[in-house]
């Protein structure tokens, strides 16, 4: 567990516990229930359990990718910390606080601290507005008096992320893709944030555009003492960026590691099933390769499985995985997995897996 | 240079044939000296500009390049689907014996969709709301089959099941929201496949799915490929898919082809310094790459006002080493091994030299 203020003792413990490093934000059995309302009444006749009791932590300066399919819950997650969401259940700690039922007037001055960068460059800026206008609304909305006016402010701001300052009074239209980006990442550093929750940030762009954002990124990071909490779904891409990666599947995490014992070691069916999906680019590898073909799509999380939300398209399930739902536990240092028969461990890891998922007490 | 999958006829064509006249094109497929323009107000946009290339039945020729480099329009151009009130089509493409620029549009309209068809991006945008899944299918098909309603339905469930989707004979009355987006983009294949066309362009077929759908969907087309014997088109941003299914791969830039060649020599032994950045901007998911990604500085050109000399050079940290050719004269595509096209005007032998010392290393 960290050393810093631990507010979930009694609780799940959260993923990446044991390591250095103060923890910035920490995320306990996070659930987010959206109801289905039908009739005249509006009555609820379900519940999409879109994110059910997620718990990591993210420490100072590191950065934490997500990942998942569509509709595993990463956004709801992200939306989540950045309260844009309130969650249904569950604990968000950010520097010690307890923020969950912080209303937005007192959410307001964090703010500061916790800001998003959006997906879509074309919708997140304001098209009538001009890139002054649009970085330096964070500065008039927080009432910051910046030393030499906001004017100023804003074109170090722009200068930072590659962008000409003298642009200052130019249209987002006027911009490509990549520079809306920027302009984005620009408003997202205007007040100096500690944690940025990078919704798939580089998912519109191409190829080569898309190297100058990550590296950018990775730049203002080492500047400017960032942690970063990258939603995506390209798995290169979060190999590329994160310490350390989450892999959600249906509103559940399934494992947690850091970066390259993830990819060279991954203990999840459903994490080597993902990374086995991926296009190698490299003709001379696609005979050799060893293939896992999941059949199917992601259950509906309107009614997912039972147990092991995985057992319906897994190889390896057993009927313990249509009974009891694996606890998420750390089988090596820093690694945790939620599955009744893990991949790349060793036996008595296994066993480890077996008995906790049998004591009461875990769950 | 591997040149153990080198198709012999693909690829033996050079610039010297390409303006050989209107002699009939032996190959399945060939695209000489294509030219799209758009006239528009602010000036003549040349989305393709001189594209010649041939592919044979059994074949993938994979088109790569970013946005606006004239990859879709290529496509829609080999279907006849530009209305030629707005766009100036020019040049020639065979398909079969058969020359469609100057063919009528009755004559496309009876090709596409018997002979040729289409995999759309966004099969929710490429599919009719208002009608089911299986009465399109049974649309398309009985255009060009003179059948009976009740054979083409057999048909169209033939299909749904060939394709892979469950229960065939009760989801071909849904409609196509009441389809994943999986099972969508499976349906889009059927309804492509249902006259068996000898050739199939897919465009970005799967950008918009999971990967896990996206490698069911790639094994899909590539057995599909095997049943039908078709040629294939492939174009897509992304180089990993590209490397999976592709024999050819065509790198455009600017509405200009720049490299040509066999998936190992583009991929294993690229020459244009526009390949090298393509790859180098690429993170990589099957080895750790601590150094940073080598991003293809500025973006993509504009199509109204490509820079003179080599489209390229504005971005090319190489265009200094070519005695300001780069800057005054268009490159020709010229072969720099047998079956491999490069248009650039550095020495053959720089270029071999710059990649070995330079860009393999960091790749």
């Amino acid at each position: 567990m960290s050393t810093s203020q631990s507010p979930a003792g009694d609780t799940a413990a959260p993923a990446g516990a044991g390591r250095t490093g103060e923890t910035l934000l920490e995320v306990t059995d996070l659930r987010k229930h959206f109801p289905v309302t039908a009739g005249l009444l509006r009555r609820q006749v379900a519940t999409v359990k879109a994110v059910d009791g997620v718990s990591f932590s993210v420490r100072k300066g590191e950065t934490l990718g997500l990942v998942g399919e569509s509709g595993c819950g990463k956004t709801t997650t992200g939306r989540m910390i950045m309260k844009l969401l309130d969650s249904t259940s569950g604990k968000i700690t950010f520097e010690g606080h307890d923020i969950t039922k912080y209303s937005p007037g007192r959410m307001r001055p964090l703010r500061r601290d916790i800001q998003m960068i959006f997906q879509d460059p074309y919708s997140s800026l304001n098209p009538r507005k001009t890139v002054g206008a649009i970085v330096g609304a964070p500065f008039r909305l927080q009432n910051i008096q910046t030393e030499n006016g906001i004017k100023k402010a804003v074109q170090e701001l722009l200068e930072l992320v590659g962008l000409n300052p003298e642009h200052y009074n130019r249209y987002p239209h006027e911009f490509s893709g990549g520079q809306r980006q920027r302009i984005g990442i620009a408003r997202t550093l205007a007040l100096k944030p500690k944690l940025i929750v990078a919704d798939e940030p580089v998912s519109a762009l191409d190829v080569s555009v898309q190297a100058q954002v990550v590296n950018l990124l990775e730049d203002l990071q080492d500047e400017l003492d960032l942690t970063y909490v990258v939603i995506a779904h390209d798995l290169s891409v979060v190999r590329h960026i994160s310490d350390r990666v989450a892999v959600m599947y249906l509103g559940k995490l399934v494992e947690i590691a850091d970066r390259d014992d993830l990819y060279e070691r991954p203990m999840h069916p459903y994490t080597n099933a993902l990374l086995s999906a991926v296009p190698i680019p490299d003709p001379a590898e696609r005979e050799g390769r060893e293939r896992i073909r999941l059949q199917g799509d992601v259950p509906s999380p309107l009614d997912p499985p039972p147990a092991c939300r995985f057992h319906t398209r897994c190889w390896k399930a057993q009927d313990i995985c249509k009974q009891v739902e694996p606890p998420l536990v750390e089988l090596s240092p820093g690694h945790m997995t939620a599955c009744h028969f893990p991949e790349n461990t060793t036996v008595s890891e296994t066993d480890v897996v077996a008995k906790a998922a049998v004591s009461p007490e875990v769950d | 240079m591997s040149d153990a999958k080198r198709p012999a006829e693909t690829l033996n064509g050079g610039p010297a044939e390409v303006n050989a006249g209107t002699a009939p094109s032996s190959s399945f497929l060939e695209l000489r000296d294509l030219k799209i323009h758009f006239p528009t107000d602010d000036g003549l946009v040349k989305s393709v500009d001189g594209l010649s290339f041939k592919l044979e039945r059994g074949k993938t020729l994979g088109i790569v390049g970013e946005s606006g480099s004239g990859k879709s329009v290529t496509s829609l151009g080999i279907l006849g689907l530009h209305n030629r009130r707005n766009a100036k089509v020019s040049g020639e493409i065979w398909l079969d014996g058969t020359e469609l620029v100057s063919a009528s549009e009755e004559q496309v309209r009876r090709l596409r969709g018997r002979n040729m068809a289409m995999i759309f991006q966004d099969p929710l945008s490429a599919m009719h709301p208002f009608y089911t899944v299986g009465a399109q299918i049974i649309e398309a098909y009985r255009v060009h089959n003179d059948v009976s309603k009740a054979v083409a339905r057999k048909h169209a469930i033939d299909m749904l099941g060939r394709v892979g989707i469950p229960k065939p004979d009760k989801r071909v009355d849904d409609y196509p929201h009441q389809f994943s987006g999986g099972m969508r983009q499976r349906a889009m294949i059927a309804m492509a496949l249902s006259c068996d066309p000898e050739l199939l362009i897919a465009d970005e077929p799967t950008t918009a799915l999971d990967v896990t759908v996206q490698a069911q969907i790639l094994d899909l087309i590539r057995d599909l490929q095997q049943e039908f014997n078709s040629a294939i088109i492939m174009i897509t941003h992304d180089l990993g898919v590209t490397a999976e299914l592709s024999d050819d791969v065509l790198v455009m830039y600017g509405g200009r082809c720049i490299e040509r060649g066999t998936a190992n020599e583009v991929f294993h032994e690229p020459e244009h310094p526009y390949t090298w950045g393509l790859l180098g901007s690429m993170p990589r998911l099957d080895r750790h790459r601590s150094e940073r990604l080598q991003p293809i500085p500025g973006s993509p050109p504009s199509l109204i006002n490509l820079p003179q000399g080599c489209a390229f050079n504005p971005r090319c940290p190489y265009s200094d080493q070519t005695g300001g050719l780069s800057t005054s004269e268009r490159p020709e595509l010229r072969e720099t091994a047998a079956g491999h096209l490069v248009a650039c005007h550095l020495h053959a032998d720089k270029r071999r030299q710059i990649f070995a010392d330079e860009i393999r290393p960091k790749l």
